[in-house]
């Protein structure tokens, strides 16, 4: 790690420990910029280096959500009587018990959809191309009808997670969560920044590349594809349980498993950002992140107007991202060695 | 649940004939699609929400009084021209690029579809009342609306028009030629920009008569456009491009099951259980074709 990186990295690591105090109104926004930008960046593991373009991350993020908050609830009280009540006073977390459940259900949300992937990849992960993403797309959709149907997490009607206890102090919730989602997105990038100097990585640019002749080089493909996925599953799942906390409210087919909104956001932060690389979606996810924002708030019933041109734009206009942009204009700052008449030739050719 | 479908003959009969209309709907729609993907390499993903377009323009004359029947003539005649516009909007800038690229670009399409409906026409559910009646079989034990058969016998007839039109007409062979081979047919001198933005339109007409049906024999409503894309697709890959009679037959087969599926797992699952199907022929096939060492291309 050179000089630089560590004065950008505490940079960014002491304005994010400071950034509740320094802006108050916006803690629950920067919780949720975190929780995308772990999805952007979890996604872009199988979807920008493998190649595996899926629309399904959404089934590990819902599934999270829902079992975070049933262990939170189960642990304490019946499950079944809970969401017939929608929650409502007679069950009251106390505050151990609420801390307790959270760091159960969030175990077992991010280890349950791991799980899930590993059980399901090898099936899924043999399709390509398009008919991954339309099966994974089918998979997410499909997801979210079922648990839409059934009784012991809400149903149709949703299932509220549990109220944050009374600790004293009226900030506290908006600091946890924000805390939360903030060394989560560390612990992500940690662990993204580690696999991508790995050799791992470089199999899955293989697997992405040339699948066949990464195959034909000797690589067991399907096993680090499969082993992508459930690194992916693992950080949805996690960041899925953490966005269940926060919202408070889970409805199956509208916060969990929302292919429309989260599902495609993760993709298009991806992209808009540049796949493939380490910091295009964390870019990609604040620019992203900053325009819904704006535009939710002022051009309420417009947004996904907005949201589909947006995807229709930046995919027929900008589909290398940010860091592709970047990338083909300083391509020295990428550590790429550019023949100066090379370029001079690419310049007369354009 | 389950064992009434046994027990009750004519439930089962009920059933299979429901969905056996129902799927000539969905072929019509995977026919669309089929040619589309077939021509230009691009999976839509609006494909539903083009159907659902069409809906609204026959509901709409029947809420200005004109009887929703007529929709069948008027609603594709608009949408050929929706579809020619998206294409030369959208879709001509992605049509020889990456598969993904079209998935997400039409997804696009999809959301800002689904929206703007959504404005236009409010997000309730509305049907539009033909007034045809029932006929009653087997004493009255099997219901049929008049509109359903009257769907079906439309869909047939589109299509059936749709397959000379492709056989004889001069703008046909071109998009049979453009489909075999696009560069071969760019030297022959078809201009398959036009090829390309006419299929598209086609595609566009065909959801629209679909759509027309529809709204006359079940409900529209602006989100409900994603399951239909789902279902040609998933027609399209267990029929293969260009198989006509496969189209139709799958098609139907997905009405049924839909239908049983309705019945046994409940209305809840209905959505849920095509989606599931979708994952599970996917995986088969490809189960299947991984044993030659080979994957779905």
């Amino acid at each position: 790690m050179n000089k630089n990186n560590l004065i950008l990295y505490s940079g960014i690591l002491i304005f994010g420990l400071a950034a509740p105090f320094l802006f108050p109104a916006f803690k629950v926004q920067l919780s949720i910029l975190c929780v995308l930008i772990v999805l952007a960046t979890t996604w872009n593991i199988q979807g920008g280096e493998m190649g595996y373009n899926s629309f399904g991350n959404i089934l590990f993020y819902g599934l999270g959500m829902y079992l975070c908050a049933s262990v939170q609830v189960g642990m304490f009280f019946p499950l079944a009587e809970w969401t017939e009540s929608g929650g409502e006073k007679t069950f009251v977390h106390t505050p151990t018990q609420f801390f307790q459940g959270m760091a159960v259900g969030l175990i077992v949300a991010a280890v349950v959809p791991t799980i899930v992937a590993g059980l399901i990849g090898y099936s899924i992960l043999g399709l390509r191309g398009h008919y991954f993403a339309i099966c994974t797309l089918g998979l997410g959709v499909a997801a979210g009808e079922i648990s839409g149907g059934i009784e012991i997490i809400g149903a149709g009607q949703g299932f509220t997670t549990p109220p944050f206890p009374d600790v004293g102090s009226l900030e506290a919730r908006g600091e946890f969560f924000y805390f939360l989602s903030f060394f989560t997105l560390i612990l992500t990038f940690i662990a993204v920044r580690s696999i991508y100097s790995t050799r791992f990585k470089l199999i899955l640019n293989a697997i992405r590349d040339n699948e066949d002749k990464a195959e034909a080089m000797g690589i067991e493909t399907m096993k680090y594809k499969i082993i992508g996925w459930m690194i992916s599953a693992f950080f949805c799942g996690l960041a899925g349980g953490i966005m269940g906390g926060l919202v408070g409210y889970i409805d199956s087919t509208d916060v969990a498993f929302d292919g429309r909104e989260m599902g495609v956001f993760m993709v298009l932060m991806a992209i808009l950002g540049g796949k493939g690389t380490l910091w295009g979606p964390i870019i990609g996810a604040t620019i992203f992140h900053i325009f819904k924002e704006g535009f939710w708030t002022f051009f309420l019933g417009w947004q996904y107007v907005a949201l589909g041109v947006l995807i229709v734009v930046i995919v027929i206009y900008f589909p290398e991202g940010i860091m592709g942009w970047l990338r083909e204009k300083y391509p020295e700052r990428f550590g790429e060695v550019v023949d100066e008449k090379d370029r001079k030739a690419q310049v007369e050719l354009k | 649940m389950d064992f009434l479908v046994f027990q009750y003959p004519m439930i089962t009969v009920q059933a299979c004939l429901d969905g056996i209309l129902l799927g000539v709907l969905f072929a019509l729609i995977a026919y669309g699609m089929a040619l589309q993907w077939g021509v230009m390499n691009i999976i839509n993903i609006a494909q539903g929400d083009l159907v659902i377009l069409g809906g609204y323009i026959a509901y709409f004359m029947y809420l200005y009084g004109i009887h929703p029947a007529w929709g069948v003539i008027v609603a594709p005649v608009i949408m050929y021209f929706v579809g020619i516009a998206i294409y030369k909007l959208v879709i001509n800038k992605v049509v020889d690029r990456d598969l993904f690229i079209s998935i997400l670009a039409t997804f696009g399409i999809s959301i800002l579809f689904m929206q703007l409906m959504n404005f236009a026409f409010g997000a309730d559910v509305v049907l539009a009342n033909s007034g045809y009646g029932t006929t009653m079989l087997f004493d009255s034990n099997v219901v049929l609306p008049n509109s359903k058969i009257f769907s079906a016998f439309i869909s047939i007839l589109f299509a059936a028009c749709l397959v000379i039109y492709m056989k004889k007409s001069k703008l046909g062979r071109a998009i049979r030629a453009t489909a075999q081979n696009a560069r071969a047919a760019k030297i022959l001198g078809v201009d398959t920009e036009k090829v390309y933005a006419a299929t598209f339109g086609i595609n566009a007409a065909l959801c629209g008569v679909a759509g027309a049906l529809i709204s006359i024999t079940f409900t529209i409503h602006p989100y409900m456009g994603l399951p239909y894309t789902i279902r040609s697709f998933m027609i399209v890959i267990v029929a293969g491009l260009g198989n006509l009679p496969g189209v139709a037959m799958s098609g139907m087969g997905l009405g049924v099951f839909e239908e049983f599926a309705d019945y046994i797992l409940g209305t809840e699952f209905r959505i849920g259980s095509v989606f599931l199907l979708l994952v599970l022929i996917l995986v088969y096939r490809r189960f299947k074709l991984s044993r030659k060492r080979e994957y779905l291309k």
